[in-house]
């Protein structure tokens, strides 16, 4: 018998059915992934698992008891683990304190003990850090949550979750927001659980990870459950097929494009971060029409930073920013705008959106005071619901429904709509970061398409990616950053997976740059 | 969730004064009765509903755009100041200039006193606006005792007030011959339309669609190449406009001079009315009814039914605080959720995501 088990969940909301008559098995001590496309209906399900939706029909089972789950408590109670696609840790909270939060009072012989009335730092400390080594992810105790990396936050997200003595892990999208080493560092974890007997459920739209590390593979299309299968069998353009129900190309193709000038010029730019430490140092490199360049690098080597100095979110130091020659690297954001700089952000929900405002409302962000939008400071409600209509169909956002909050949308179709905000408005240069993260390969492929027409058209993008496989398969030309310099810039046809990692850890040396 | 809070506010309420041996239903009988139960009633509740309706609407600009005006009180009683200074100096002045004169002295005050010193405050260094507003709202009050406590607008004599305001600075009654003698002027025209001007430049225009990006999430604004900072000095100096525009019509519609008690509440109930009504123009208006019915029928339930009239600020007191608890709670667990941009505005105006 299966350790969980969903029986026909269904859930509504206003615009979509999100989940209609699902299933699933989850055996003790498997990785168990879930693949859908982007609004597919996967963080809904893993929302009523636990315990923060409540379903519409349907049942939970969990040892072959069913259970009704009230609130995110009650799952946690019965051992449901979960890590969401979006965390939800307290940044000014210490990693002790957000794990051992709420569980102040449970005794049992596992947890250590608390009293009733006063908490006691030092001992939570301690247990967090003894769990946290004993599953062979480090972490300090002491640390406030809000210095942390996104990988660090996210191993504080499943030691929380196996602090509360979780029989099952969930994991919502793991992986987007971290480093190839730290997918790595994961995937061991994983195993170790699975050892230990505690299954784990894995959302990824990363195809060859779900062949890495899953056994069962479950496919959700539009709410249902349409397939389950295990991996082994499975190709990766199959289970791609299976998802989206076509045939996908994972590989894109480029056409020829000529270059031309240099539409972005930077020099001996250098940038601090928020801290003031700096953080970007003396780089220099051009961007020319009708080319996609590229920036490599392993997080938090400068990359947010220098890119920030480019579209005018961050000062600027010392050096120079050239678009198109005239100098903006003292022109305010919306001047840049206005000269034509488009911007997707890595952090859509807090940069790229207003959550509660309505898809509509949200694609005109960054151009509310131009037409279509408005005339002489009117909205044009009319002319700018068509535009946001069309848009809609055009990146496929689902659901294509314009008076959505863009709150409620997926992941993916959150990321889908700046997308395409920035991209038709035919900027002279995207500056895109982390463009796919979060997209399913239909959206991905989708959108590298739409990326490689900009390029056709001769216009110019800065791509900033930790995917090496999509920088290698899209641009022509990749600067490495490394420790706040841009260490090499390299002609991707001379390039090799080899020397970019080479470039990435610092390990490069300028003769070879030559060749 | 507004009416459940009024509901629950009223049967609370009746529960109370049931305790304390007064019959609720003779209490509540007195107090609609008051509120509505004849035409100069209805005019006072009316006339009582105006000040509150156009503070109201400034402190729900301020929400809207993130920003907490709890200054309105100060900013009334600058604008009241400017209105009468300016509508007794100049009594030759024919009616068509000196009333839009006296306003425009009484907005202009208010919007500096409420919006440009604190908000500049903000936007250069950081002060925060609750803290800002809220001094410069007792800086108000004590000016204003000054000027008529042998100040500069003391009229001649022993009395601590002002000259009375020239005929040509007044609001005249709104049909006379229907609300018989009651307080409502032309300022109720004003206060409608406010409400009407406010609804259209929030969601008419792109000003008002920068204000709310501004107040939903700073962070996206900034990125849109909005200028935060010009928005939060705008949003605090609209609210300021039109908190000082209700002390400007409450002194030439009804007051007409200002005398030294210096304690109309409208500012501080604005901020209760802004909430109940999430900061919808058009709520604002049924709001600031409702609080004025609660203030005028009070007196008629303490004569009739002999209940005190402060019931009536228990009953506010219950309301406020079902409002702001539902509110809060939202703020506060939104707060707890990091990743998800939320901001007093979002809450405030009920407008933030909610996952059911
Ligand atoms: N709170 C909500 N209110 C309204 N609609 C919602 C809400 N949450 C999700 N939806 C809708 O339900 C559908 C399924 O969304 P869900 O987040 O489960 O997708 P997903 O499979 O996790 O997608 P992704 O891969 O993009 O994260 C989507 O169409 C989404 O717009
Ligand atoms: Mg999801």
């Amino acid at each position: 018998m299966a350790l969980l088990e969903i029986r026909g969940l269904c859930k509504s909301f206003a615009h979509v059915v999100a989940n209609a008559d699902v299933y699933l098995d989850v055996e003790a001590g498997t990785t168990h992934a879930i693949l859908g496309e982007n609004g597919a209906g996967k963080s809904t399900l893993i929302k009523m698992i636990s315990g923060l939706y409540r379903p519409d029909s349907g049942e939970i089972a969990l040892d072959g008891a069913v259970q009704h789950f009230a609130s995110p408590r009650d799952a946690i109670l019965a051992g449901i683990g979960v890590v969401h696609q979006h965390f939800m840790l307290i940044p000014a909270m210490t990693v002790a304190e957000n794990i051992v939060l709420g569980t102040e009072r449970q005794r049992d012989a596992a947890t250590p003990r608390q009293s009733r009335l006063l908490f006691n730092r030092k001992r939570a400390a301690a247990s967090v850090q003894e769990l946290s080594e004993s599953l062979g992810l480090p972490i300090d105790p002491w640390a406030r949550v809000e210095t942390l990396s996104v990988g660090m936050q996210q191993r504080v997200e499943i030691v929380k979750a196996l602090y509360r003595r979780a029989r099952v892990l969930i994991l919502d999208e793991p992986t987007a927001v971290l480093t190839p080493q730290e997918t790595e560092e994961l995937f061991a974890v994983i195993r170790k659980l699975n050892q230990d007997g505690i299954p784990v459920i894995f959302i990824s739209h990363k195809l060859d990870e779900v062949r890495a590390i899953a056994s069962t593979v479950t496919v959700m299309r539009a709410g249902k459950t349409v397939r389950t299968a295990p991996v082994a069998d499975a190709t990766a353009a199959q289970l791609a097929n299976w998802m989206v129900g076509r045939d996908v190309i994972l590989q894109s193709r480029k056409e020829e494009v000529a270059v031309g000038d240099s539409v972005l010029e930077v020099k001996n730019l250098s940038a601090s971060d928020d801290r003031k430490t700096e953080k970007v140092r003396g780089v220099s490199f051009s961007v020319r029409r009708g080319e996609i360049f590229g920036v490599a690098g392993i997080d938090g080597n400068g990359q947010t930073e220098l890119v920030e100095a480019i579209v005018g979110l961050r000062k600027v130091n010392g050096g120079s920013v050239h678009l198109l020659d005239r100098d903006i690297g003292h022109m305010s954001v919306g001047e840049r705008i206005a000269r034509g700089i488009a911007y997707v952000p890595q952090d859509r929900q807090q940069d790229g959106l207003i959550l509660s405002f309505s898809i509509a409302e949200n694609l005109q962000l960054r151009e509310v005071s131009k037409a279509p939008f408005s005339r002489r400071g009117w909205l044009t409600r009319a002319a700018a619901r068509k535009r946001a209509q069309q848009l809609v169909e055009e990146f496929d956002v689902r659901p294509p429904v314009i008076d959505a909050s863009a709150g409620s949308l997926s992941g993916g179709n959150q990321q889908k709509v700046i997308l395409a905000r920035e991209m038709s408005r035919n900027p002279e240069l995207l500056v895109a970061v982390q463009p796919t993260r979060g997209l399913d390969v239909g959206a991905i492929e989708g959108i590298h398409r739409y990326l490689l027409q900009l390029r056709a058209e001769g216009r110019s993008i800065l791509l900033v990616s930790l995917e090496l496989d999509e920088i290698l398969s899209l641009a022509d030309r990749i600067g490495v950053m490394h420790a706040g310099e841009m260490v090499a810039v390299m002609d991707n046809q001379n390039v090799t997976r080899e020397s970019l990692g080479l470039a990435m850890t610092g390990k490069w040396s300028e003769k070879e740059a030559i060749s | 969730m507004p009416l459940y809070a009024v509901l629950t506010g009223l049967i609370l309420g009746g529960v109370i004064m049931a305790i304390a041996k007064y019959n609720p239903f003779a209490a509540y009988a007195a107090l609609f009765s008051g509120a509505f139960g004849s035409p100069t009633a209805i005019g006072n509740t009316l006339a009582g509903a105006v000040p509150l309706i156009l503070a109201g609407l400034g402190i729900a600009v301020a929400f809207r755009t993130g920003l907490f005006n709890i200054g309105a009180e100060g900013q009334y009683w600058v604008g009241a100041m400017a209105a009468v200074w300016v509508g007794y100096h100049f009594p030759t002045m024919p009616w068509i200039v000196h009333v839009p004169l006296a306003l425009g002295a009484a907005m202009l005050a208010g919007g500096i006193w409420g919006g440009v010193i604190p908000g500049l405050a903000k936007a250069f260094v950081g002060a925060h606006e609750v803290i800002t507003t809220m001094m410069m709202s007792y800086i108000a009050i004590l000016i204003a005792h000054f000027m008529v406590e042998n100040g500069p607008m003391m009229a001649p004599g022993y009395v601590p007030q002002s000259p009375t305001v020239a005929a040509s600075a007044t609001l005249p009654p709104i049909l006379p011959a229907v609300f018989l003698n009651s307080n409502l002027s032309d300022g109720f025209f004003i206060a409608v339309a406010a409400i009407v001007v406010v609804h259209i430049v929030l969601f008419h225009t792109t000003l008002g669609y920068k204000l709310r990006a501004v107040g939903f999430n700073a962070r996206a604004a900034r990125y849109a190449g909005m200028n935060v900072p010009l928005y939060t000095v705008l949003a605090l100096g609209v609210s300021g406009v039109l908190a000082g525009l209700a002390g400007g019509v409450q002194l030439l519609g009804v007051d007409f001079q200002l005398t030294d008690t210096f304690q109309s509440g409208y500012g501080y109930t604005a901020i209760v009315v802004a909430l109940l009504a999430r900061n919808n123009p058009i709520g604002i208006f049924f709001a600031s009814v409702f609080f004025a019915a609660l203030s005028a029928g009070s007196q008629i339930m303490q004569i009739n039914a002999g209940v005190s009239a402060n019931m009536t600020d228990v009953i506010t007191g219950i309301i406020i605080f079902f409002v702001a608890t539902d509110r809060l709670y939202g703020y506060w667990s939104q707060k707890m959720r990091p990743h998800r941009p939320s901001s007093t505005a979002a809450i405030i105006s009920g407008k933030g995501e909610s996952p059911q």
